[in-house]
């Protein structure tokens, strides 16, 4: 019997939510094939079998969610017998959150549990794993006929208490008639499906003149990282203004070339740029780096996050040893990373790794913008749009495309010479971009 | 209303019974010529004679029997014991035969006897004269245990206990008899139940019960945590038998979290008891688990700094209520 654990699949990844089973107990199963589509903290992702069996047992349930390393599926032989610590007990499931002395604790009531499953002969559905919530809680919604099962506790261990259905109570009464979407508070029905959808939308919520709308994983994530990171880290900012003439002319040539390459492709000013820092990175591993409280961690690849606008909020799939890829390879990588970013299908290496990141507002007819460092990276990029501007070459004025990029710096990691020096290596790739090529 | 210390309010108590009813009578050690340990009867062996202030020997066994047969003679005595640690010399006495006159003879004898004596520590009086051992007795059906914590009480409670046909052990603290209160003038009869808690402070975030010395601790976490936005509810149990059940439900149901604070210690003792019990009867209510404060789990230590680790504090109690109490509720 082999046990599916819940895999890590982004840094920042500490628990995975089951949206749906894909497969089913007693499903045959083969190496390779999708089980179960996870919600982590950033993307819904499709997570595979690493071997081929039966799916025998489940061991979290759709809507719940396991810590990384958890056991949440056991594949095996149909005859196989299931370990005697689940077998017939639906208690034992989600006890991915729940302590190993409790789940000793719980050992002992294996049987009975068990039983007073069969004497409800509840439906199978029933594979609902145990809700840690207060009696009062319990009795509440009871009284309102409230389905707590949905309802997200906020008490230690995740506890639903008194104030969480008062919450939920007071959200069902300013939406008397749900819209479409499902609201996360719902009376019960009768087989409640969860809808495969990629990070289902929670139900907005409206009042007077105000619309409420609750954070998406993805939301929260972006809140919580990005508050800890100008928090914590001193950010501070250099501006560079880069002539992008010749850039220009290159990204032409290369490009009228590229159409006619077996597998064609069009580089983006943003596709050189990334080149360009990562030449950048290569040169000055310093910049390259994490604050780790006690010490500076060096890493010696340069992996390149690149900032996708989505509607539902923001995500840096990245671009691996950049420095070693030939420009059109990165082009390409970019392309199938912001295509993956935008319908969902970005897979857990695109998201991990990132050393650095860039991020482009130039489509946006920026001028220029200061952005917040990535962490545990100690920098981000964050470019202009490329604008005609009046300069003065050899005394005379003269029309030239100026772009304006600004570096975020974690002080605590690079200092202002070394984020400069930074700089001028970006603006020398980009202003003499032929050397990108050799 | 007067403002008096615990150790007043006690002997005023003493003397007015004994004016009212001349079958009360005060026996312990060093309680006539000398006043008491703790002073509680200074003068009164002046005021009413050796034949109703008597000296004992120190032989705890024996004048609490002794007190027990006055009392089943037809006298109401109020037995002082120097500190509580002394009365397990007693317990005899106390558990096996004042406690079970009544049940064993078909109701028959009344035993209207009164032990006082002080327990709990902070005083330095090192581990055997620093003991809360009011679980003890109050495990035990047959006896009455009360443990006042204002002068309020301490004077109305002992003219309860004086005139309860059963018998009642008071217990008392050493910090306390300095402790000032209000209580009506002397003269000014008036006597307060052995079997109702008291609310001292109105809340509706958190219900602390607590009893005897702590409680002044517990207010004082109050009005920190009221700074902070959390109103709790402060019980004064009183009497930790019989208990005021009622009153610890109905604010239980109001707020569905409890904090319990006492200064015995933690395992199979009153504040367990409680917990038990508001489990049994309010479980639907509650929205967390009960917390409990109380002394480590460890013999009185002797050194002032140990002592004090020993004991809880305002910051343990404050520490329990956020523990139960939901950031968001406060202020959200």
């Amino acid at each position: 019997m082999k046990t599916v654990e819940m895999p890590k699949m982004g840094d920042t990844m500490e628990e995975g939510k089951i949206l749906h089973w894909i497969k089913h107990e007693g499903d045959p199963v083969k190496k390779g094939e999708s089980l179960a589509e996870v919600e982590t903290d950033k993307v819904n992702i499709e997570i595979e079998a690493y071997a081929s069996g039966v799916l025998r047992k489940i061991l979290v349930p759709e809507g719940e969610s396991a810590p990384i390393g958890a056991g949440i599926a056991l594949i095996g032989a149909a005859d196989e017998p299931l370990p005697a610590s689940i077998a017939g007990n639906g208690a034992v499931k989600s006890t991915a959150t729940v302590a190993p002395l409790a789940q000793m604790e719980k050992g002992g009531q294996t049987a009975a549990a068990a039983q007073q499953v069969s004497v409800q002969s509840t439906p199978v559905s029933e594979s609902q794993g145990r809700i840690f919530i207060s009696p009062i809680a319990r009795r509440l919604a009871e009284e309102k006929q409230l389905d707590y099962k949905r309802i997200q506790g906020t008490g230690p261990n995740g506890r639903i208490i008194k104030m969480d259905i008062e919450a939920a109570m007071a959200q069902m009464q300013a939406v008397p008639t749900a819209p479409a979407a499902q609201p996360v508070y719902a009376p019960p029905t009768p087989a409640p499906v969860q809808a495969p959808v990629p990070e289902a939308a929670p139900a907005a919520v409206e009042t007077g003149e105000i619309l409420e709308i609750p954070l998406t994983a993805m939301r929260r994530t972006i809140a919580r990282r990005l508050s800890q990171s100008m928090q914590t880290a001193p950010h501070y900012y250099v501006t560079s203004v880069i002539d992008t003439g010749k850039l220009a002319e290159l990204r032409q040539q290369i490009n009228e070339y590229a159409e006619k390459d077996p597998d064609p492709v069009k580089i983006s000013f943003n596709d050189l740029v990334i080149k360009a820092v990562a030449r950048a990175l290569v040169r000055m591993p310093q910049v390259n780096v994490s604050f780790a409280e006690d010490r500076l961690i060096l890493k010696k690849q340069v992996h390149i996050g690149m900032a996708v606008a989505l509607e539902q909020g923001l995500i840096v799939p990245v671009i691996h040893n950049a420095d070693r890829l030939g420009i059109l390879d990165i082009a390409r990588e970019s392309k199938r990373l912001a295509e993956a970013a935008r319908t969902g299908k970005l897979h857990p290496e695109d998201l991990i790794g990132g050393t650095f990141t860039i991020s482009n507002l130039g489509m946006f007819d920026v001028d220029s913008f200061t952005a917040v460092i990535n962490p545990p990276e100690s920098a981000i990029l964050a470019i202009g749009s490329i604008t005609p501007t009046p300069v003065v070459v050899d005394g005379q004025v003269v029309v030239r495309d100026r772009m304006k990029v600004t570096l975020s710096s974690d002080h605590r990691a690079i200092d202002g010479a070394t984020a400069a020096r930074f700089l001028q290596e970006v603006k020398r790739w980009l202003e003499e971009p032929f050397s990108l090529l050799l | 209303m007067r403002t008096i210390t615990y150790r007043d309010a006690l002997r005023e108590a003493i003397r007015e019974e004994m004016q009212r009813d001349e079958r009360v009578f005060i026996m312990g050690e060093d309680i006539a010529g000398y006043g008491g340990t703790y002073a509680v009867s200074k003068g009164l062996f002046e005021e009413f004679g050796e034949k109703r202030v008597r000296d004992t020997p120190l032989a705890e066994e024996v004048i609490t029997g002794a007190a027990i047969g006055a009392a089943l003679g037809g006298l109401r005595p109020i037995l002082e014991l120097m500190t509580i640690n002394f009365s397990l010399l007693a317990s005899d006495q106390i558990v096996n035969q004042a406690a079970k006159f009544r049940y064993m003879f078909g109701g028959q004898p009344e035993i209207p006897l009164v032990i006082r004596m002080p327990g709990g520590g902070g005083a330095q009086r090192g581990a055997q004269h620093s003991q809360m051992l009011e679980s003890w007795y109050a495990h035990i059906p047959g006896l009455k245990v009360a443990m006042p914590a204002t002068p309020y009480d301490a004077k109305g409670m002992l003219k309860s206990a004086v005139r309860d046909p059963n018998p009642v052990l008071f217990i008392e603290h050493e910090l306390l008899y300095n402790v000032k209160g209000e209580v009506p003038d002397e003269g000014d009869d008036y006597v307060v139940p052995l079997d109702r808690g008291e609310l001292r402070r109105e809340g509706q975030h958190v219900t602390i019960i607590t009893f005897s010395r702590i409680l002044h601790v517990v207010l004082q976490a109050a009005e920190d945590l009221a700074k902070e936005g959390i109103q709790a509810e402060v019980i004064d149990l009183r009497s930790v038998r019989p208990i005021d059940i009622d009153l610890i439900i109905d604010s239980v149901k109001k707020t569905n979290r409890v904090v319990i604070a006492e200064e015995g210690w933690k395992y199979y003792g009153t504040g367990q008891g409680l917990a038990a019990l508001i489990y049994e009867y309010a479980f639907d209510y509650m929205d967390a688990p009960i917390q409990h404060v109380n002394s480590a789990d460890v013999p009185m230590p002797y050194s002032k700094v140990l002592e004090r680790a020993a004991l809880s504090n305002k910051n343990d109690i404050v520490k329990a209520v956020k523990a139960v109490v939901p950031q968001a509720l406060v202020h959200g």
